[in-house]
């Protein structure tokens, strides 16, 4: 199947690293924080880049699942696995409910709609201090074992993390690879059109609005147990600009675009670091010049540049043997 | 293949960044920090930094610790605690640092605990909560008094001026309200009953009517838990309904601004602060004194009004060298258990006296109850 062929490179380069590396600040630290994004942006691009349909409320969603998971273990004593399932049921109920009205919107009132969804999410964990423990967070929470093998060192984490991440990727790839998928993108190009082609708009936008949703809430429940800390700011309206930045950077409408682009808005900050006062300015500055010479992403601009360079290259040589030939005939 | 291409691009951009990691090794000192510099909490953040790097260039200058230099590393955190747990990993495993001073913020500092703990880092926060230090944590120290000391301070002075019946006027932020859990949960101790319980948003810009209804209780005093522009809008508008109780604001107001917005209507207010506001008028047989004035005019002369916030920076750091001299040591361990037996440390926010028990180390006479005066602060005896 020649559209996992990239799914395996990804697989192996995820594999390899920690073996080279295995105790590399960046690969187990930095990468799992990236791992992680990358987890958000692929469910993100799958709503925005696939349905074209505009979501400024992701890190609602990535909230809900955190909260969840860290409430039940911390106040009610469950295991962190229920937990798990019990934000993704918890989500599931929300992003379901709330599809059809928001999806009915279009263009600046669906992103307005969607901004007001993340907020309202956002604001609920600061007012409901009694289960959320309020603006200063909930700490405490326990760490995923699984049959014994307790996840506690940043390799592990590592581990199952990216694997997550697999899932999603392979999942997403096929998702967009099957009817259901032409069916998300004959939506981006006209909905009138889609309808006409005999798709269920409603049940297929609700259907990867809710998915978008549950993967975002299963990161967030990762993101609890891998932090053992909540707080309401991980989850504000800015991080859910920080992930439509991702999706939009690393290119619309690509899988491995929307993890191009989790990798380096991960990876920039903490290499710029260094800059110390001018390493917001300097950041500007890229993301600024990345999307003024490869508008359509970085995935999709940096694909298209390759290709035209060896183009060019193909027909400098064809051009040379032409050339040759010719003077060997005369 | 197009897909081949795209993964290879993405797995040379990881090497890339990897390359860019380099590992430094020297035989400095490392304290590490993160601190809110920038955002709404930069008013804590920017005078600590200013400290750290005023004191670690005056340290170095003067020959360093057991001959060896410090080396500060600091990360902008701008309060945000997903940010401080990052910047927190990177010191612990990438800068390897031998002990961390910082954390702002509550919020930020909590959410660095369970890493300090499990990675076994000495580390001394400087943020406000008392859930910071109880329950006591091995490695987490902290340098600022708590809201129940300050709840206790007032309420100490109001049972010597024989009041039993106060009325809680409080905000919305996350310091009002942890001050508001506190003094309803002390009040009791001081045989002092709450008659009223009163907030105000953080944008509320008049408080009448919730002090009209504080008038018609039988409150003796009116206590005020907040920070920023409130409790100077509760001030004026106490005066403005012409209540003549004695009014109480917590040390979250414990600067001039707070001075400067209220006007006349400050006059007879009192609230429990650090020493440092009021350095000079401390008697000279004062321990304190010498450490508060050296502190204040150093600041003073490089980077202008002296804060207190930057004074919990100053005594963090000399706790955190000091332990390095006793131990003779960077081993954590050893860092840990030196700064646990820091005894009669004379810092800005009063004389530390740590124990397994108790990771502050401060008592309620650490602060000092201010009364405001001719438009400055005085101590009340």
């Amino acid at each position: 199947m020649s559209y996992l062929r990239g799914f395996y490179l990804l697989t192996i380069t995820a594999a390899v690293l920690p073996l080279i590396f295995p105790d590399n600040y960046y690969v187990t630290v930095v990468g799992v924080t990236a791992a992680l994004h990358a987890i958000l942006a692929v469910s993100l691009n799958l709503l925005m880049g696939y349905a074209g349909q505009i979501s400024l409320g992701h890190a609602g969603f990535f909230g809900i699942g955190a909260y969840a998971s860290a409430i039940l273990t911390t106040r009610y004593g469950w295991n962190p696995w229920p937990a798990i399932l019990a934000g993704l049921g918890l989500t599931a109920v929300v992003a379901f409910t709330l599809a059809r009205p928001i999806l009915r919107l279009k263009g600046h009132y669906l992103a307005m709609a969607t901004l007001g969804l993340g907020i309202i999410i956002n604001i609920v964990l600061v007012q409901a201090g009694k289960f959320t423990g309020g603006p200063d967070g909930l700490g405490g929470i326990p760490s995923l074992s699984l049959f014994g093998w307790s996840v506690d060192s940043d390799l592990r984490w590592y581990i199952v993390i990216v694997s997550v991440l697999l899932v999603v990727v392979w999942l997403a790839l096929n998702i967009i690879n099957s009817r259901s998928g032409r069916a998300l993108r004959a939506l981006h190009g006209s909905e009138v059109a889609a309808e006409m082609m005999g798709i269920n708009t409603t049940a297929t936008k609700t259907g990867v609005f809710v998915l978008a949703a549950l993967i975002a809430s299963l990161a967030g429940s990762l993101f609890a147990y891998q932090q053992a800390f909540v707080s309401p700011d991980s989850f504000s309206f800015f991080f859910s600009i920080e992930l439509v930045t991702m999706v939009v950077l690393g290119g619309m409408a690509s899988t491995y675009g929307a993890i191009i682009g989790a990798i380096i808005l991960t990876f920039l900050p903490e290499l710029l670091v260094v800059f110390e006062d001018y390493e917001v300015m300097i950041f500007g500055a890229i993301l600024m010049l990345m999307m003024i010479f490869l508008p359509q992403g970085l995935f999709v601009g940096l694909q298209h540049l390759l290709r035209r360079l060896t183009r060019d290259r193909r027909t400098a040589i064809d051009a040379a043997e032409a050339g040759e030939s010719g003077r060997g005939a005369a | 293949m197009k897909i081949r291409k795209t993964v290879s691009m993405l797995a040379a951009g990881l090497l890339l960044s990897l390359a860019a990691a380099q590992t430094s090794a020297g035989d400095t000192i490392k304290v590490g920090t993160f601190l809110a510099v920038t955002g709404p909490a930069s008013f804590l953040g920017d005078p600590e930094l200013k400290t750290l790097q005023m004191y670690v260039e005056e340290v170095n200058a003067g020959g360093g610790v057991d001959g060896r230099q410090v080396e500060l590393i600091h990360y902008d955190t701008g309060g945000n605690a997903k940010e401080a747990v990052n910047f927190a990993k990177r010191l612990i495993q990438k800068d390897k640092v031998d002990v961390i001073v910082g954390g702002s913020t509550t919020g930020t500092t909590l959410a660095v605990m369970p890493l300090v703990e499990s990675s076994e880092m000495p580390f001394i926060s400087l943020a406000g909560a008392v859930s910071i230090i109880r329950p006591v944590k091995k490695w987490t120290f902290k340098t600022p008094h708590t809201d129940a000391m300050a709840a206790a301070k007032i309420f100490g002075d109001m049972q010597r001026r024989g009041i039993s019946k106060v009325a809680l006027i409080s905000g919305s932020g996350g310091f009002d309200k942890s001050g508001r859990a506190q003094s309803l949960e002390l009040a009791r101790q001081y045989g002092i009953t709450m008659v009223a319980d009163e907030s105000y948003g953080a944008k509320d810009t008049d408080m009448t009517a919730q002090l009209a209804k504080i008038r018609d209780t039988d409150a003796q005093a009116i206590l005020n838990f907040g920070f920023g522009t409130g409790p100077a809008i509760v001030t004026k508008n106490v005066r403005q309904l012409g209540i003549t109780l004695p009014l109480y604001q917590s040390h979250g107001v414990a600067s001039k601004k707070y001075i400067e917005l209220a006007g006349d209507a400050a006059e007879g207010v009192r609230l429990p602060a650090a020493a440092l506001l009021v350095a000079e008028q401390l008697p000279d047989s004062d321990p304190q004194k010498a450490v508060l004035l050296s502190y204040k005019n150093k600041f003073e002369a490089k980077y202008g009004d002296v804060s207190t916030f930057g004074g919990h920076a100053y005594d963090g750091l000399f706790m955190a060298l000091e332990a390095i001299d006793r131990a003779n040591s960077t081993d954590k361990a050893k860092v840990r258990d030196e700064i646990e037996r820091t005894t009669g440390f004379v810092g800005t926010g009063g004389i530390f006296n740590m124990s397994p028990t108790d990771h502050l180390g401060l008592g309620i006479n650490a602060f000092k109850m201010l009364e405001i005066k001719n438009g400055d602060w005085s101590i009340v005896q």
